[in-house]
């Protein structure tokens, strides 16, 4: 089994302009998706995040942490929620980040973790 | 088997063999060690082995057994070697998976899994094709590069990011479901026939035809004719290969490019015609036509003329018509204007040639694009130009047969001049 971060990438504007029943929809969607990750025996972990503005950004590299207001990143789309999940491959990924997207609306990037180093 | 006399012509002979079997070779290490890098490590190792043995004991009766067996002995010291719990757990468990090696039967489908992994849609489409090439037909970096007009190292890289990629994010070892498998064959169906050309006209300066190459296009184009009987595009695909094939043999006289108005059509392979003709009516009475079956449809009416002369052009000129709405390429362009100038004379082609070069000028480094253009110099009696465009295409060709027919068409172009 390997571990695949599932995240969905979003434009805040766009979001914003959903309308409620919609919006609605989407969570309801959404949370059919969660339960079907968890009754399927892949969840790991999963959540939405609030609006990229409410980033903080930590650069511990020196001698002092500077801490900067924003996003790490000056772009136009932000992570808005992501998965984990422990599937066999990367078909079976694909699979739920088809369903995953479908249920939230967005665009779901597929990135497998490092595999564990060996004992 | 006897050894062949001089320890060059050996040397050629293992590297003939090895080519012939690598892709049956890294499909079953794949499958048994699954891990690309540590197949394609085994395999070289076994031709190391080879070239060191055979020139003295002669080619083994079955080569191929013979290579399977050796890099996968390789394979395990090397894992052994690695002295971890996991590979040594690995290794031992792979002692016990003596599978023998067979021409046939399941190691078809190893191949045939080994594409789809090599074709998967998490792969780049470009990176998808070079994959296939390496690894199932067995070609270097170097021919890859040349075939797709990139520098080699870009080539190399192209291929390293792939297959990290494939080993990373754990893309799967298998034919794809069912239900994915349709969309997953587009892929696979563009790499075949790159396969195939590659075989048809060898970009490198080795054998002009490579028929181990053009054979293996076709052997995977029939396993998966078999598995998907009622995908047009799949019997399109067989159908266009197969009545190329059929012309093969004519293709090539002593060392030299024989053109398709020149050839001896009693030499082509009646056989491989009747099956070409019957899969291009299997998909006309689909009626779902595609790219491929638009190519093969052209070929059979080429086929079907029992001269050059009896040639339908204007059948011809329709379906690449067809086929340029649903591929609007230069390629298609181009072709279509060597068709038009059958219907049309020359004078319309080389215009229509013309414009498609001012639009794309990296046809300028396709040498079919010279070719064209010289031939219809040729036939316009534009001898000088017709001579500056033969040396032209002579530049972007390695293939041998191809340099001596164009070395020959040139030739006779000086003669024709004499009398002005």
């Amino acid at each position: 089994m390997a571990q695949y971060l599932l995240s969905v990438h979003g434009n805040d504007e766009q979001y914003a302009a959903v309308p409620p029943e919609t919006m609605q929809e989407m969570f309801a969607a959404v949370g059919a998706f969660n339960e079907r990750l968890q009754s399927d025996g892949v969840w790991v972990f999963g959540g939405g995040l609030e609006s990229a503005t409410t980033a903080t950004v930590v650069d511990g590299a020196g001698d002092r942490p500077v801490v900067t207001d924003g996003p790490y990143l000056e772009t136009k789309e932000h992570i808005g929620g992501f998965w984990i999940i422990d599937v066999p491959d990367l078909d079976k990924a694909l699979e739920y980040a088809a369903a995953g997207s479908k249920a939230c609306q967005g665009r779901v990037e597929v990135r497998p973790f490092q595999a564990e180093p060996e004992a | 088997m006897p050894t062949a006399g001089a320890a060059s012509s050996t040397t050629a002979e293992v590297e003939r063999v090895f080519r012939e079997e690598y892709g049956r070779l890294i499909a079953s290490l794949v499958r048994r060690f699954g891990d690309i890098d540590i197949a394609e490590e085994a395999a070289g190792e076994a031709l190391v082995a080879a070239l060191e043995k055979w020139p003295g004991s002669g080619v083994p009766p079955n080569p191929g057994g013979w290579l399977t067996t050796t890099a996968g002995n390789r394979a395990i010291d090397r894992l052994r070697r690695e002295n971890q719990r996991d590979a040594k757990h690995r290794a031992a468990a792979m002692l016990h998976d003596d599978t023998p090696h067979e021409p046939t039967g399941p190691v078809e489908d190893d191949r045939l899994r080994l594409i789809f992994t090599c074709c998967h849609p998490a792969l780049a489409p470009e990176a998808r094709i070079a994959l296939t090439l390496r690894l199932l037909g067995g070609l270097t970096v170097a021919e890859i590069a040349q075939a797709f007009l990139v520098p080699e190292t870009t080539m190399a890289q192209r291929m390293t990011r792939a297959k990290k990629k494939i080993a990373g994010a754990r893309i799967p070892y298998r034919v794809p479901s069912a239900e994915d498998l349709p969309d997953r064959l587009d892929a696979v169906l563009a790499v075949l026939f790159l396969v195939f050309n590659e075989g048809y006209l060898s970009t490198g300066p080795g054998d002009a035809v490579r028929a181990e190459l053009t054979g293996e296009a076709i052997r995977l184009a029939r396993v998966l004719h078999r598995l998907l009987p009622d995908e047009p595009e799949v019997t399109g695909l067989l159908a266009l290969l197969v009545l190329t094939e059929a012309r093969r043999e004519a293709r090539v006289r002593d060392g030299v490019l024989v053109s398709l108005a020149e050839q001896d059509r009693g030499g082509w392979d009646r056989r491989l015609v009747a099956e070409g003709h019957a899969l291009v009516r299997e998909c006309l009475a689909r009626n779902r036509p595609g790219r491929y079956q638009l190519l093969a449809a052209i070929n059979a009416v080429h086929t079907d003329a029992p001269t050059a002369a009896d040639t339908d052009w204007s059948q011809v000129v329709a379906l690449y018509d067809r086929l340029l709405t649903i591929d609007p390429s230069p390629i298609v362009r181009l072709n279509r204007a060597v068709a038009v100038a059958e219907l049309d004379g020359a004078e319309v082609a080389l215009a229509e040639v013309d414009r498609l070069v001012a639009a794309t000028p990296a046809l300028a480094s396709y040498h079919a694009f010279h070719v064209t253009r010289a031939e219809l110099l040729r036939r316009l009696a534009r001898s000088a130009e017709a001579r500056e465009a033969y040396d032209a295409a002579l530049a972007a060709t390695d293939n041998t047969a191809e340099r001596a027919y164009l070395t020959r068409r040139r030739g006779e172009l000086v003669v024709d001049e004499r009398p002005g």
